[in-house]
């Protein structure tokens, strides 16, 4: 099993790698000049070349890019060109409202889609199948930013229960930045639920077709355990691993809740450095969130350990 | 007198599928008495899963329906008993073994667990007490290291082993009757006879009645007093062991004997069988007019085509479904 693991690790690193290689290209040939940009329109060509010399922009890609990573695994984050910070900082304080929001969204999700999937799987078919499955439906053509604008004229407009934007801080108010993150966290976990409601209900279908099951009714089990225990745990396996490559969908739908409801997060900070040609704040957040999304999905798998005593064997 | 531990009176089930109805059990009678062993063999497709699954009220839903006809477990009828007396009865009074030991265990849960599970449901054990009887009757089937198989998956069994830890599944509540639909079929033959003379064992000294289906006639020679052959959800011919084997009667009995495998065996030790009666068994959809067999049988004549043969006596106990009885010389 460690060599298992082992060889994951070194995939994760080789994958990581092309991240960064990707990310670092497209900003290379993207158009605009972030000294320009920093400078103005106005600009002497002296200043610019000069500027551009002390980011290291004149220097070819190769060089660009291998001072870049050879830092970044020496420890020396690169610094924003628009706040004057080291980009890990930005990365620090902008995840302390993305990461509670993605964990609030993954949870509500969660408790959302597997129960009404199991609920499904069981009325395989029936009215209430359908209902469920019309509604999932209705979740998967619903885009993110209207789901999050219509809560906010709902909860927000209407009803006055929750902010419609805005971050205090958790020094400020826990109670205030927690109920800030709760109308972007259901918005963004609605949408999940959607597609893991479906991948439970067709894994549980399958499951509960089994031979096991069978005869876990002829030992005289209840139903409930029947197609909480004998049924769900097998089930688990493949909703986890789409669960583990949600997240990575949940950080593209962060981007944009985030700005929807004026959230200091990782998607925003990413969002306003691309519009500033912040090129270090961009490359780094993205290989982040990147790096953020593998260990999530290598982490998967010892969950599906946890779960499924055949996976140790491979 | 007892009422026997199971009666089959006059089953009939259907499946109403998108293609149409098709009749996979039909009328079929058939009683088992305390501690009696009754073979139910025929060949695949005849019917012979859905008789067993229906005395236990698990017909593969939403397809099947019985449609007709009763089930009484010591006297009590099965088909109209309240859904929580069947589930009290499932496991503890009737319990049942299945043919794959590999996808009837669940993959997921340890051994411990699922030969404990029944006792802590019907007899209220709790947990300690009734791994501790699990432990018992793993060790009880010669399961081997049984105390360490308790934390094992049934990945890590051999197939053998699964079907002992099956079989110790549905022993933890003795269960009065049990229903072992072809318990040896996926295994090879030196692991099967261990497994024929464990149940065996185990049948004299619970006093339970077992219903056996197979389609080995060979393992129905070894275990039953009784045999129902069954075709296309019919029974076609019954008798006690001895009579079936010296004066099979109707042409379908006479093919399975015929195609008993006799020793051989394929190079991964399974038996090799010969003389497989010709023709296939039609899809259960197929409306036939006349004898069911008529399609494939070698002795097949004009009223076997145009007239349904009921099932008659020949002599105590012996009862065959064929026209042959009225016009013997037509053999061939
Ligand atoms: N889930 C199902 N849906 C529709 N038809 C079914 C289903 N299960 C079984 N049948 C039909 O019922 C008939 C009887 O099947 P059954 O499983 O009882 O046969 P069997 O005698 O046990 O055969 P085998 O030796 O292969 O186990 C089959 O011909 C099959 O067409
Ligand atoms: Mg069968």
């Amino acid at each position: 099993m460690s060599r298992y693991f082992l060889k994951k690790l070194i995939t994760l690193i080789i994958l990581l790698f092309f991240v960064s290689l990707t990310v670092f290209s497209i900003l290379f040939v993207l158009p605009g000049d972030p000294a320009q940009i920093i400078l103005g329109l106005n600009a002497s060509a002296e200043t610019l070349a000069n500027l551009r010399a002390e980011l290291g922009l004149d220097q070819p890609f190769w060089t660009q890019y291998t001072d870049w990573i050879f830092g970044l695994i020496a420890g020396k984050s690169g610094n924003s060109i628009n706040y004057g910070v080291p980009v890990t900082e930005l990365i620090r304080s902008s995840l302390s409202v993305t990461g509670p929001m993605a964990v609030m969204a993954i949870f509500f999700a969660v408790m959302l889609a597997i129960p009404l999937g199991i609920y499904a799987a069981t009325h395989h078919n029936r009215p209430g199948d359908v209902t469920v499955m019309f509604f999932s439906q209705l979740g998967l053509a619903t885009p993110e930013f209207w789901l999050g604008i219509l809560f906010i004229l709902l909860f927000a407009v209407q009803w006055g229960i929750f902010p419609a934007g805005g971050f205090p801080g958790w020094d400020v108010s826990v109670w205030g930045s927690l109920k800030a993150l709760i109308l972007p966290a259901v918005a963004l976990g609605a949408i999940r639920a959607s597609i893991l409601v479906r991948l439970t209900r067709s894994a549980m279908l399958d499951v509960l077709g089994e031979d096991y099951i069978r005869t876990a009714y002829a030992k005289g089990l209840k139903r409930r355990t029947v197609v909480y225990v004998h049924g769900l745990k097998n089930a688990l396996v493949p909703v986890l691993t789409i669960l583990g490559l949600q997240l990575g969908q949940l950080l593209a739908g962060a981007i944009i809740i985030e700005n929807v409801y004026y959230l200091p997060g990782l998607g925003r900070l990413v969002f306003q450095a691309i519009g500033q040609r912040d090129l270090p704040v961009v490359r780094e957040v993205v290989l982040f969130m990147a790096a953020a999304v593998v260990v999530v999905n290598y982490l998967v798998d010892f969950a599906y350990a946890a779960v499924d005593p055949r996976f140790k064997l491979q | 007198m007892n009422a026997p531990v199971l009666e089959i009176d006059d089953l009939t089930v259907d499946f109403h599928m998108p293609e149409g109805v098709g009749c996979a059990v039909d009328h079929l009678s058939l009683t088992v008495e305390n501690g009696e062993t009754i073979g139910l063999v025929g060949e695949s497709g005849c019917g012979k899963s859905m008789t067993a699954l229906s005395i236990l009220g698990l017909i593969p839903q939403p397809f099947g329906k019985v449609r007709f006809g009763s089930i009484r477990y010591a006297g009590e009828n099965l088909l109209t008993a309240h859904s929580e007396r069947l589930r009290r009865i499932r496991g503890s009074e009737i319990a049942m073994i299945f043919q794959e030991p590999m996808t009837s265990l669940n993959p997921v849960l340890t051994i411990g667990r699922q030969v404990a599970e029944p006792l802590m449901e019907h007899k209220g054990l709790n947990k300690t007490d009734a791994y501790a009887e699990a432990l018992a009757w793993l060790e009880h089937v010669k399961l081997p290291a049984a105390r360490e198989q308790l934390s094992q998956y049934p990945h890590q069994l051999s197939g053998g082993m699964r079907q002992r830890v099956m079989i110790a599944m549905a022993m933890v509540c003795r269960p009065r009757l049990l229903i072992a639909d072809e318990p040896t079929t996926a295994l090879d033959v030196t692991i099967q006879s261990q497994i024929l003379s464990l149940m065996m064992g185990l049948k004299e000294e619970l006093g339970m009645g077992i219903l056996l289906i197979t389609h080995d006639l060979g393992v129905v020679a070894q275990m039953a007093r009784r045999v129902v052959v069954m075709y296309a959800g019919q029974v076609m011919e019954e008798a006690d062991v001895e009579i079936l084997f010296e004066q099979p009667f109707h042409p379908y009995t006479q093919g399975l004997m015929q195609s008993i495998p006799r020793g051989l065996k394929d190079d991964r030790g399974r038996k090799i069988r010969l003389n497989e009666i010709p023709g296939n068994v039609l899809p259960i959809t197929e409306k036939v007019g006349g004898c069911k067999f008529s399609t494939r049988c070698p002795s097949v004549f004009e009223t076997c085509i145009n007239h349904h043969p009921s099932l008659k006596t020949i002599s105590g106990g012996h009862r065959v479904r064929c026209w042959l009885l009225d016009d013997p010389d037509r053999r061939r």
